[in-house]
């Protein structure tokens, strides 16, 4: 089994920036690149168990599952049903932490799946730096100067 | 439920700030309120289970106990078992995460309790700010090595302090003490630094000195019993801190110095009514009469006791404390002018053994009965007429052999009184901090109560230790001998 993990700390409340997150529906509106993405089925982007189907800007259509949200917790876990990637068992947790210290958000993103092994690297290494990182990047720099 | 979490981000790797906080044992060095730390039972500091002893820097005392610690999270939990303040059924949690985007990490910290509803504000306020934020302000300091941990970790021998101290440079007379320089080792784990501002001398010095107790090699130094200030603790010392006075009379010897290094367990810390000198000269004889009076023969209102050497140092506490204990007290000296000492310190009787057969005497002032009990530290010289000068059932307390040692003796005699003979150790009644605990606290007690009176000391500079030797064994001094480094 291969795992990914990134963090960051976000100059902004962590329940602002759970506010914009916490929404299944909205990656278009804050990774930066996501094309468009709707809920199947015209169910609640919060409902567990809904499916949210997703396109890339590169082209690749992605669909996942919400599998468990927090907002206690600050915490949202997802499954992979369908993806280009070619990865299997694939599930993961965005979660938010307040930084109490200058009221700030520590964001944490991990995945665990499976993959063919001479894949396993690489694909470790691109979802790390080419999912993980860059959304958080993007939430970097969209509360940056906030306030 | 009061739940509190806070935290904060450090420009440190996470594995350099886990290093620092997986030691349950360890926030003596990085928590600022944290005077001292020690793990009870012998524990290790990723144990679960272990129990941490610690001090504040306010003087409150808290036991806390690990519940979890995983490694793999950075995380470990505990929870307060023993604490002044009413924080019920605290449970705290600590974790360290990675923060990958600029290699940093970010800790948290969360603490969980029930306070009583009147100091649930000052007691948040006391979490929150003096011990969770706190904490956290220091980690960034130490995490980032601006600051540096406040107790050094175990240190090599290369460290420590230049200082004076009297070495033994082979067994023999006064002259084989010498002023020399040596090193006080910086304090390992367990250990203290201490200022030793004034140092007791004693008999059983003189018997290092010559050999005849094989406790000090040649190259080492003498001494068993000292005053002074903490200057500086290792990990884990938990029952003093910078600044304590303290004394000490135990083993090992090594207290003729300016500067001492030693095991922390065994030190008293000093009431305020007691200053250095009079502790330095005090303690060993004070503790020793302690235990003499109250646990190797308690003696009772009524009895009659006789007191050799009842001019002498521990002699002297002796006579003042059975008189305040209710017994009749003869002493024994061996001069007139040391008779004047005896009756001064509370002898009801005194004889001068030089002149007269003391045992004679003692039977003679008890209408013929005898004594109850005999404190004998002469020896040879006096062990036949002790035994003689015991009552029925009469107990002889041999503890020690000033003029040489009592030798093979046949115990058959003890029948012809029923005689119970003792030969107490120090070390054993003094040889847990439970146990010093028990002998200071009464020495302590009767000293305030005027039992026990601290006659001034006879002060020489440490580099005349040999002058202070030479003048106890011509058995010209009376009461206590102190040396000034």
């Amino acid at each position: 089994m291969a795992k990914v993990y990134n963090s960051a700390v976000i100059a902004a409340p962590a329940s602002a920036v759970w506010a914009l997150v916490r929404d299944f529906n909205a990656l278009p509106q804050w990774t930066g690149f996501v094309a468009e993405s709707r809920i199947e089925h015209n169910r609640a982007a919060d409902q567990i168990g809904c499916i949210r189907n997703f396109s890339l800007k590169d082209g690749g259509r992605i669909r996942e599952r919400l599998l468990a949200l927090s907002d206690y917790d600050m915490s949202c876990t997802y499954a992979i049903l369908e993806s280009p990637m070619g990865v299997e068992n694939y599930v993961a947790t965005l979660r938010l932490i307040p930084v109490t210290d200058g009221d700030q958000t520590f964001a944490e993103w991990s995945a665990e799946f499976d993959a063919a092994p001479e894949r396993e690297d690489q694909l470790v290494a691109n979802i790390g730096r080419n999912v993980f990182a860059a959304a958080l990047a993007a939430l970097q720099r969209r509360f940056a100067g906030a306030r | 439920m009061v739940d509190l979490r806070r935290s904060t981000v450090i420009d440190a790797p996470a594995d350099a700030v886990w290093a620092i906080l997986r030691d349950f044992n360890g926030h003596a060095s990085w928590h600022p309120a944290v005077a001292s730390s020690t793990l009870e039972d012998g524990a290790v500091g990723d144990q679960i289970g272990a129990v941490r002893a610690f001090r504040l820097t306010d003087g409150a005392r808290i036991r806390e106990q690990l519940l979890s610690h995983a490694a793999h999270e950075m995380a470990f939990s505990y929870c307060i078992l023993e604490a002044a303040a009413p924080l019920r059924n605290y449970v705290a949690s600590m974790r360290v995460r990675p923060v990958t985007s600029s290699g940093g990490c970010m800790v948290e910290w969360r603490a969980t309790f029930d306070p009583p509803r009147a100091e649930k504000d000052r007691l948040i306020r006391f979490v929150q700010d003096e011990i969770i934020d706190a904490g956290l302000r220091a980690l960034h300091g130490v995490a980032s090595g601006a600051a540096p941990a406040k107790t050094a970790a175990p240190i090599s021998n290369s460290g420590g302090q230049d200082t004076t101290a009297i070495i033994l440079t082979r067994h023999g007379g006064p002259d084989v003490l010498q002023l020399q320089s040596v090193r006080a080792p910086e304090p390992g784990p367990g250990e203290v630094r201490i200022r030793q501002t004034a140092i007791g001398v004693n008999f059983i010095d003189v018997y290092c000195r010559r050999g005849s107790f094989n406790l000090v090699a040649p190259g080492g130094v003498l001494g068993m019993e000292a005053a002074g200030i903490v200057e500086r603790i290792g990990p884990g010392v938990a029952n003093v801190q910078p600044g304590d006075r303290i004394a000490y009379a135990c083993a090992p010897p090594g207290a003729y110095t300016a500067l001492r290094t030693m095991r922390a367990e065994l030190l008293v810390k000093l009431p305020d009514f007691l200053n250095d000198t009079t502790a330095a000269a005090l303690l060993l004889k004070g503790v020793t009469a302690s235990f003499l009076l109250h646990e190797v023969h308690a003696v009772q209102p009524g009895e009659t006791v006789l007191i050799h050497a009842a001019a002498g140092g521990v002699g002297q506490i002796l006579c003042r404390w059975a008189k305040a204990l209710g017994a009749a007290v003869i002493g024994v000296t061996s001069s007139d002018a040391k008779a004047a000492i005896a009756r001064a310190v509370g002898c009801d009787h005194v004889i001068v053994s030089g002149t007269t057969d003391f045992a004679e005497a003692a039977l003679r002032i008890t209408a013929g009965r005898g004594v109850d009990v005999v404190y004998d530290a002469v020896g040879k010289d006096s062990f036949e007429g002790s035994l003689r000068a015991l009552a029925p059932r009469g107990h002889l307390v041999s503890f020690g052999q000033a003029s040489g040692d009592v030798g093979a003796q046949s115990i058959d005699r003890l029948a012809s009184r029923s005689v119970t003979l003792s030969r107490p150790n120090y070390g054993h009644y003094t040889d847990t901090a439970a146990r010093l605990q028990t002998q200071t606290a009464r020495l302590f007690a009767a000293l305030r109560a005027g039992h026990v009176v601290a006659e001034r000391p006879t002060l020489y500079p440490l580099a005349e230790a040999s002058r202070a030797h030479a003048d106890l064994e011509s058995r010209r001094t009376t009461g206590a001998l102190v040396l000034m480094p």
